[in-house]
């Protein structure tokens, strides 16, 4: 375990480094395709397809898919492709802005219940406590106490996500502190904050990195599980678990309207996971144990 | 053994009040919310009085954490029941559904991570592990819309959604359960897949496995009696902490179903904002996972005579 830290500042054009290591690993390697043409699209939606995501056309409601709409239409007439477009920016955006919520408040609990002994024991049964609920449980309770915006989700998530991260970034500091740079440090009169932030947090990047992109993975599959109970971002917005709601009355007539945005989701998520794993394995395959 | 009760304990308090928190960081007055806009403010003012919203934030956490203590969890607002006769009468079916979806994820998990470990590295592992990352990524509720849709709609082997007449005898309602259990299975499966394959590759590298090797035991009497008899106090934690998964799959996959258990009860508790039940629910929800994680910890001891508490 302590070799993963002595050889983290082996810093030669770290991230073409990483990346060679990635795109070697064949898993990784689709997994950063497919996660590039989801970005795309998601980005590119508007000039992609000819086709707002609101734009209704009673007369071809439900039709199959075809050269006029790919994936077909649904209930409204409005084309499935343009909507699972749209609902891959609204997923990506909350998977991201979770990440960056959950990965900044977990770091800050995770290396302080590491790093200062006294509040150990107590932040680390919160996070059990926290940790206690199913995810999709304590997310649906935040957001009967907070409302139903796409901010309210982040921040529902968010807090669902603190206490892994915490839990990772807490392994990672147990194992350093007793390293001879911290304890070199810390000899030399460096301050709480300053180990922290100097000494423990640059050598706790990667398995902050690997977490983060399992985060993102679940958050997706969590934001879809609420849309989809009606708890989540407002019913009009086409987010992938809004439309199989949808979807859900026409099973049987026109499959392709649960099919379509769920099969979106599972090559993202699978994506995530799979360049998660080759992150792990070319970071250090040691991460394993903590993440 | 005490010092392991006592940490439940403490989890147990510390999960109760985050349960009190989420209650009340509701923005806004929450008897206002529940009651809608066209209540009256002597209306508001009533409620407020019966949930005891009135009293200091001090106060309201003290009397909570007693009722709670005693399992008293008030009364819903939509229903014409008590919180925990509410849960009560639900409670079963979904206990049965997650049983039933434990099964099928160990069913599925164990042998599939036993022979990908033992055939470390050959195509069977490296399918078995992409299944298991696939599975992974599969959320329960649209796998049990496919399966409504192949098995309910196209091919008619089993019904679409609801459950069997009250009177009915437990087969009946098991045709009703098979769908929703491997919908909430199979996405559970692959963390035991995964803790499989890797406590069973910890286990087959060790020298008590060569000596069985080499003393002429054959290869399954190695792997059953040597080997997974060393990995399942593992499989067994890894299993205590899919509990957790379990439970919020079939909270999903009920209301795909129309299942009347507490999922369905939660998920209508929220929309209505029957704060009430989603505390009740909340509580007992996360307390029977911290029950059967520390049943895991007991069994772990009984596997493993090493372990001692």
């Amino acid at each position: 375990m302590s070799g993963m830290i002595a050889r983290a500042p082996a810093r030669a054009a770290p991230l073409r480094e990483l990346l060679r290591r990635l795109v070697r690993r064949r898993l990784a390697l689709f997994g950063m395709l497919v996660l590039a043409g989801v970005l795309i699209a998601a980005a590119a939606a508007p000039w992609l397809v000819p086709y707002a995501p609101q734009r209704m056309d009673i007369v071809h409601r439900l039709a199959p898919p075809s050269a006029a709409h790919l994936l077909g239409s649904d209930e409204f007439g409005r084309d499935v492709l343009a909507r699972c477009m749209y609902g891959a920016r609204i997923s990506l955006t909350i998977g991201l802005l979770v990440v960056a919520l959950s990965g900044l408040a977990g770091t800050i609990v995770g290396i302080t219940a590491g790093y200062v002994r006294r509040l150990d024991g107590f932040l680390m049964r919160v996070t059990d406590a926290m940790m206690a609920f199913p995810d999709i449980l304590l997310a649906i309770a935040l957001m009967a106490a907070l409302g139903a915006s796409l901010y309210d989700v982040v921040v529902a998530l968010g807090a669902v996500y603190t206490p892994r991260v915490a839990r990772v970034v807490r392994g990672g500091t147990l194992v350093l502190r007793e390293l001879q740079f911290v304890e070199a440090a810390e000899a030399l009169g460096a301050g709480d904050w300053r180990v922290m932030r100097v000494h423990l947090l640059p050598n706790l990047l990667s398995p902050l990195l690997v977490q983060c992109t399992f985060t993102f993975a679940a958050t997706i599959l969590t934001e879809a599980g609420l849309s989809f109970l009606g708890a989540g971002v407002p019913p009009t917005s086409p987010s992938w678990g809004n439309m199989i709601a949808g979807g859900q009355q026409y099973i049987g007539r026109a499959d392709w309207l649960i099919f379509a945005p769920g099969l979106c989701m599972v090559a993202t998520v699978l994506a995530l996971q799979a360049v998660g794993d080759g992150l792990r394995d070319a970071l250090d395959p040691r991460l394993r144990r903590l993440t | 053994m005490l010092r392991r009760l006592a940490g439940m304990l403490v989890v147990m308090f510390l999960v109760a009040s985050v349960v009190f928190v989420i209650a009340h960081v509701i923005p806004g007055d929450p008897a206002a919310v529940m009651l809608g806009p066209s209540a009256t403010a002597a209306d508001v003012a009533a409620l407020r009085a019966r949930l005891g919203l009135d009293a200091s934030l001090p106060v309201q956490y003290l009397s909570f954490m007693r009722a709670a203590a005693g399992l008293r969890l008030g009364q819903s607002i939509f229903l014409d029941q008590s919180v925990t006769a509410a849960l009560a009468q639900r409670a079963p079916l979904t206990l049965q559904l997650t049983a039933i979806a434990a099964a099928i994820a160990v069913g599925l998990g164990v042998p599939v991570g036993v022979l990908a470990a033992v055939r470390r590295g050959s195509l069977l592992d490296q399918a078995a592990t992409g299944l298991a990352m696939t599975a992974a990524s599969l959320p329960s509720f649209w796998v049990g819309l496919t399966l409504i849709e192949y098995f309910a709609v196209r091919w008619h082997v089993l019904p679409v959604a609801g459950y069997g007449p009250p009177g009915a005898g437990p087969l009946a309602h098991l045709r009703y359960l098979i769908l929703p259990a491997i919908a909430v299975g199979i996405p559970n499966s692959a963390l035991i897949v995964r803790f499989t394959r890797a406590s069973m590759l910890d286990v087959l590298g060790e020298d008590y496995v060569r000596t069985a090797r080499a003393k002429g035991l054959g290869p399954g009497a190695v792997i059953m009696k040597h080997a997974f008899r060393n990995a399942r106090t593992q499989v067994l934690t890894v299993l205590g902490l899919t509990v957790a998964g379990l439970i919020g799959g079939a909270i999903v996959t009920e209301t795909v179903f129309g299942l009347p258990g507490i999922g369905n009860l939660v998920v209508s508790a929220v929309l209505r904002r029957d704060y009430p039940v989603i505390q009740g629910a909340l509580l007992v929800i996360s307390g029977a996972y911290v029950l059967i994680n520390l049943a895991v910890d007991l069994l772990y001891a009984a596997l493993d005579p090493r372990v001692r508490y």
